[in-house]
């Protein structure tokens, strides 16, 4: 679906933001009309995508996780298998781009585990673009090989101080340097989040998952799945498969949300979960929130999903009923992470093993005849240092 | 005293607003309170009181951080309704600077109901723009709160045009582009086109601000606009100094600037 002519899904999405950044959203959406309308800006898109990234990414069937619960066959789509390893770049290809055409200048991201810097700095590498990174001071401790991978590869990253100095912070940041170099400047954004058109755009160019794996399926077992599941942080992996069925009425859609220590405690990431309508970030949607409006901090094992907000789309998709979420701890994500790689030699990234865990779960409650796609998002490498030190 | 009555006033007496900005509740809850009251008797025309928001989109480090310093000993809304409370009787009227959520999360009716009751005369809010202005827009008029909205550097006239007709009170003209904070020496040129081609589509009071922070910034401001906003410098003007000096470090480093607003 296409947010109406305001940026809403349904009663979310928007533009809450400084006046400043008006003039550069409305430059931004009708470039991305022109170009989502222009065969031939798909055409590079999908070569590059092709060439660079690797896709079509294959879908797996899993030989033997889960399968001591369920006859389901449960597959996998295998966006572990990109260029840097994860969705990410997906996305960044296209925003680079669509930054070329608008005659952008240089580029600029937030990121919090650093998967979407790391993403936005191999395009501005290999598009010419300079970029500057935003990243809470905290996470750049946290994650200091990402750090040297960006600077490695050209670009800046700078650490912002200010709040709980992780994603939410460094994602306001982001916002007030667009601010002030917004004629020259693009934001890379690396969710299905932020003002309009942002939500949109990030899940058009997230759907070649969900429009590939549906023609996966289709080709391969001659049916749709059952039931799709995929992680949600901002949402961008989610949305992308998601697209592909959502007007499939047969196909059920989960959304996996990082529970932390459990929705009952405060150390949650669970916005859609735990959370309350709200505005952040440029547009209105679940979050977590205080009874006063003050964000809350977030908690989660996976760097990638501790944010307290979550794509306009899902709470639409929430609301509406399409699409079902549901909470997994950081227990039963650490667990399903050591299985899946045991069973099939596959490290996945601990967002993407959130939807592992899940998975594991409804697949006890289905049978031969269905057929459970879940979205591998990204591999562990990134998260090995951390695990190792638990 | 309504806005518009104010700036009609001070347009028959040729001078501008001057427009100091508070953080509701920095360094302390009291000292805002005295430093509302101080406000009045050495002149300020209007003050805005800030409410202090974790993540504030428009804001530089500087606001950022007394927002911070205000959260950490009970800030927020409510605690803002209650010092414009104690203050209003003796302050220059108020005008609440908030962020979108906690009002949402306030609600809207009931928010402007006490705001009004606390002594409010309007409220801006820098994250919402002309088109999502409406529900709350409506709310606060129907208790005859103003909601001035925000012109950016970047604002297409035709656009400008419609903010201009939409807001009340006065219409709040950002200097530059960014975000707020006294940082760096802003180049008023471009703010004193911006202002001519602002008066050729309204006749509503220009109050300007973002960036202005000393004497010769006001005094060139001055020259065009109805209104003078200065936030981040008085914050850093006393920011540094123990909370029961803070007032007299807010007095000592607005007097000056008022006096240049009248030159
Ligand atoms: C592998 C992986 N999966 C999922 C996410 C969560 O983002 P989103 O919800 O936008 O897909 C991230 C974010 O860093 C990630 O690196």
């Amino acid at each position: 679906m296409k947010p109406d002519a305001r940026g809403y899904f349904g009663a979310f999405g928007g533009r809450y933001v400084p006046e400043v950044l008006v003039a550069a959203l409305e430059e931004l959406e009708a470039a991305v009309d022109l170009a989502f309308a222009d065969a031939a800006f798909w055409a590079e898109y999908h070569r590059i995508l092709g060439e660079f990234v690797g896709r079509p990414s294959p879908i797996y069937a899993t030989t033997r996780y889960a399968h001591d619960v369920s006859a389901a066959p449960l597959v996998l789509k295998r966006e572990d298998l990109n260029h840097t390893g994860a969705h990410k770049i997906n996305n960044t290809v296209g925003q680079a781009l669509l930054a070329r055409r608008m005659g952008k200048k240089r580029l600029i991201a937030e990121t919090g585990a650093g998967q979407h810097g790391v993403a936005s700095a191999v395009v501005g590498a290999k598009f010419g673009f300079p970029v500057d990174v935003y990243m809470g001071a905290l996470d750049v401790e946290r994650q200091a090989l990402n750090v040297y991978i960006m600077q490695l590869l050209g670009a800046t990253v700078h650490p912002v101080t200010g709040g709980t100095q992780t994603l939410k912070d460094a994602t306001n940041e982001a916002f007030r340097v667009w601010a002030a170099q917004v004629e020259e400047t693009f934001y890379v954004i690396g969710s299905v989040v932020g003002a309009h058109p942002y939500p949109y755009m990030v899940r058009e160019f997230q759907r070649v998952i969900g429009d590939e794996a549906r023609a996966q399926c289709l080709e391969r077992y001659g049916r749709l799945p059952s039931d799709v599941i995929a992680c949600v942080g901002g949402g961008s992996n989610a949305m992308g498969i998601f697209a592909g069925f959502v007007d499939d009425p047969s196909v059920r859609l989960w959304g996996v949300e990082a529970g932390g220590d459990g929705l009952e405690t405060p150390r949650t990431a669970a916005a859609l979960g735990a959370g309350s309508v709200g505005v952040l970030h440029g547009s209105r949607s679940y979050l977590l929130q205080t009874a006063q409006g003050q964000v809350r901090d977030t908690h989660s094992i996976s760097a990638g999903l501790d944010y307290p907000g979550v794509g306009p789309e899902h709470a639409y998709l929430k609301d509406s009923g399409r699409a079902t979420y549901v909470p997994i701890t950081d227990t039963q994500a650490l667990e399903a992470f050591h299985e899946f790689a045991r069973c099939e030699g596959i490290i996945p990234a601990l967002e993407s093993a959130h939807a592992i865990a899940f998975a594991r779960n409804l697949a006890a409650e289905r049978g031969p005849d269905d057929l459970i796609l879940v979205n591998l998002s990204g591999r562990g490498d990134k998260d090995l240092a951390q695990i190792r030190a638990l | 005293m309504r806005l518009t009555e104010l700036f009609a006033e001070l347009r028959r007496e040729k001078r501008p607003a001057f427009i100091p900005y508070l953080m509701a509740g920095d360094p302390t809850a009291d000292a805002t309170v005295a430093m509302l009251v101080m406000l009045r008797t050495v002149g300020a025309d209007i003050v805005e009181v800030g409410i202090p928001y974790g993540d504030p989109l428009a804001d530089g480090p500087t606001i950022a951080a007394a927002g911070q310093r205000a959260l950490a000993h009970g800030g927020g809304v409510a605690q803002t309704l209650d010092i414009i409370a104690k203050a209003s009787p003796a302050s220059p009227p108020i005008v609440v600077f908030s962020y979108f959520n906690p009002l949402l999360q306030y609600g809207f009716e009931r928010f402007a109901r006490e705001a009004k009751r606390a002594g409010a005369v309007g409220v801006i809010v820098p994250d919402v723009i002309l088109e999502e202005a409406h529900s709350l827009q409506s709310a606060l008029a129907a208790e005859g709160l103003d909601m001035p909205l925000l012109v950016a550097p970047t604002t297409a006239k035709a656009r400008a045009a419609r903010i201009c007709a939409q807001a009340t009170g006065f219409v709040y003209v950002v200097s530059r582009l960014g975000v707020t904070g006294a940082g760096s020496t802003p180049d008023f040129t471009p703010l004193h086109d911006q202002i001519s081609r602002l008066r050729e589509v309204t006749t509503m009071p220009l109050a300007v601000g973002f960036g202005v922070s000393n004497v010769g910034h006001v005094k060139d401001v001055a020259a065009h606009a109805d209104g003078i906003i200065v936030g981040s410098a008085l914050i850093d003007a006393y920011a540094k100094s123990a909370p029961e000096d803070a007032v007299a470090a807010v007095q000592a480093f607005v007097t000056p600037l008022i006096a240049a607003s009248r030159a």
